[in-house]
């Protein structure tokens, strides 16, 4: 109970700074209606017609409810025009991006603290990857994966969202894999360890609590490629083809439907890898704090 | 009079830091006899670390020779040797207390029946029975520190060599803990190296005492204890106890008036 009324009196806040953003910026178009038609409309008359316009500019809060259960829960989930489909989309798209993050970020991770020569070389350009725009990298993904023949968009959105989703993985598995003290180095090499076994009975355990810290951040990245990947392509499914459609068409409830399911998505993708996460913690021992 | 197990001599260590050599050791001889307990004491920077470290072929003398087991410190770490004590007990958080237990055998290749087997047994010795399926962070520090030295026997290597093992530990857990190492070393007869800063437990332990000083790391006195094998804590009030102790802090003393 302690924990939710603090996030509760958050949610308040919001939702009233929305309604007052919502009246404000929507006042301007119910004034204008009512200067056209020659009225002099009350207080609560404009404060009625900025909340229920078809095309406002700051939709309020119950419309974009409403055209999310809509979009969710009314249309079938085949239907074009269902978040379901376009979310199932976008989720796939996120988890193959997701995946190959990981097998990139670890992979190199390994490479970096096992060889002096992958330090020196490939860091550096870890780095530099990620100070590239991915809004400009996208298309030409997109082209090159087209040439290759990858026939769907799946693929280039793939490695869009594995482009963003690799590099927290790669920091983290760097940091864990070198957390072994000198004491721990000292330790097994009295025994009489081989490079191999210090890699697998102590530098790939110790780096697994980095490793699960990581995939909260790397899955919302990859979630983030995903929707990006859907928006400079041409893409006509996806939550960000449905935001892109939303705003060409200036329709802002499909815009703020599509944020909101992807806000959704982001959440719950979040809740189950730190599921996983308390799970593996749970298995490795448990209670570090 | 048999091989020493460990014979150092004329021992050099000098580490090149920016501020120039710095002399870890210089010119140190020892010869530590089969079933001996040594202790090795001295303010911090004498080299008795640096000197521990030799021996496990941790550290690499630049002059002079140190042999254990009659061969050489690489020689002697590769066939499995020694065990060694950290002062931290360093266990693994993600192993149970057995599973860190068998992280040597694991390494060294014993087999499955043979590994349990002895973890039952290193655990009896250092009385953790029953605690093989606990978590490090269920156990107190310590319980954890005499985890760490069942780690070390359960290779059954002939010599054990100690830095400071209960330096992070309460007087009450330390006078607890060296009276049980004692009956361990009686009833395993390992020949024992062990680095302490605290003069008490140096007495009590060693059948030898190694008084070292620092800048140069050297030796500036070794004392053959008189006091018997059997050693209940109370032999801590008796005159001869008292004797050495003196000795000890003589010796200590000495090495400063060089600064």
């Amino acid at each position: 109970m302690k924990r939710i009324v603090p996030v509760l009196v958050v949610v308040a806040c919001i939702f009233a700074l929305w309604y007052a953003g919502s009246f404000l910026m929507n006042r301007a178009w119910v004034m204008d209606q009512a200067a056209r038609a020659g009225t002099e409309p009350g207080f609560s008359e404009v404060l009625r017609d900025t909340m229920n316009q078809d095309r406002a500019k700051l939709p309020a809060p119950h419309q974009v409810a409403a055209e999310l259960y809509d979009g969710i829960l009314d249309k079938k989930v085949t239907s074009k025009r269902s978040l379901v489909y376009h979310g199932f989309i976008t989720f796939q798209a996120t988890m193959a991006g997701f995946a190959l993050g990981i097998v990139a970020g670890v992979a190199l991770a390994v490479a970096i603290v096992l060889s002096r020569v992958a330090d020196r070389t490939l860091m550096p350009w870890a780095i530099i990857s990620q100070t590239i725009p991915v809004v400009a990298l996208a298309p030409m993904i997109v082209v090159l994966t087209n040439a290759m023949g990858a026939g769907s968009l799946m693929v280039p959105k793939a490695i869009i969202a594995g482009y963003l989703s690799f590099f927290p993985v790669l920091v983290s598995m760097v940091a864990g894999l070198r957390s072994p003290d000198r004491m721990q180095l000292d330790l097994l090499r009295t025994y009489g360890a081989s490079p191999r076994q210090v890699f697998w009975k102590l530098r790939m355990p110790a780096s697994l609590p980095y490793f699960f810290a990581s995939l909260k951040i790397a899955v919302a990245a990859s979630l983030v490629g995903a929707i990006v990947g859907e928006l400079p392509t041409g893409a006509i499914a996806g939550l960000g083809a449905r935001m892109l459609i939303g705003s060409q068409f200036g329709n802002p409830m499909i815009m703020w439907s599509a944020l909101f399911a992807a806000a959704i998505l982001a959440a719950g993708l979040i809740w189950i890898v730190g599921g996983i996460e308390k799970l593996a913690n749970r298995m490795m021992g448990g209670q570090r704090a | 009079m048999t091989e020493p197990v460990i014979s150092a001599s004329d021992l050099s260590l000098t580490f090149q830091t920016g501020d120039g050599p710095v002399h870890a050791l210089k010119d140190v001889s020892l010869d530590i006899a089969k079933g001996d307990f040594v202790s090795f004491i001295g303010p911090s920077g004498c080299g008795k670390t640096t000197f521990l470290r030799c021996m496990a072929d941790l550290e690499h003398p630049t002059a002079g020779t140190i042999t254990v087991n009659g061969v050489t410190p690489e020689a002697a770490r590769k066939a499995r040797a020694y065990g060694y004590v950290f002062q931290a007990a360093g266990l693994y958080p993600w192993r149970t207390i057995g599973g860190n237990i068998r992280l040597p055998l694991e390494i060294m290749g014993y087999d499955k029946a043979d590994q349990s087997a002895r973890v039952k047994r290193v655990l009896e010795l250092v009385d953790l029975a029953g605690f093989e399926k606990k978590y490090p962070w269920q156990l107190s520090g310590g319980m954890q520190q005499r985890a760490s030295i069942a780690r070390a026997l359960a290779f059954d290597a002939d010599i054990l060599l100690m830095d400071e093992p209960f330096g992070a530990l309460d007087e009450i857990v330390r006078d607890h803990l060296n009276e049980q190492l004692l009956a361990l070393w009686a009833k395993t007869e390992k020949t024992i190296a062990f680095v302490t800063h605290s003069i008490p437990e140096a007495v009590y332990l060693s059948t030898k005492i190694v008084v070292m000083s620092p800048r140069p790391g050297r030796i500036t006195d070794v004392i053959d204890s008189p006091l018997p094998r059997e050693r209940p804590l109370e032999i801590r009030d008796t005159p001869e106890f008292l004797e050495i102790a003196h000795r000890v802090r003589e010796g200590l003393k000495a090495g400063h008036s060089y600064d």
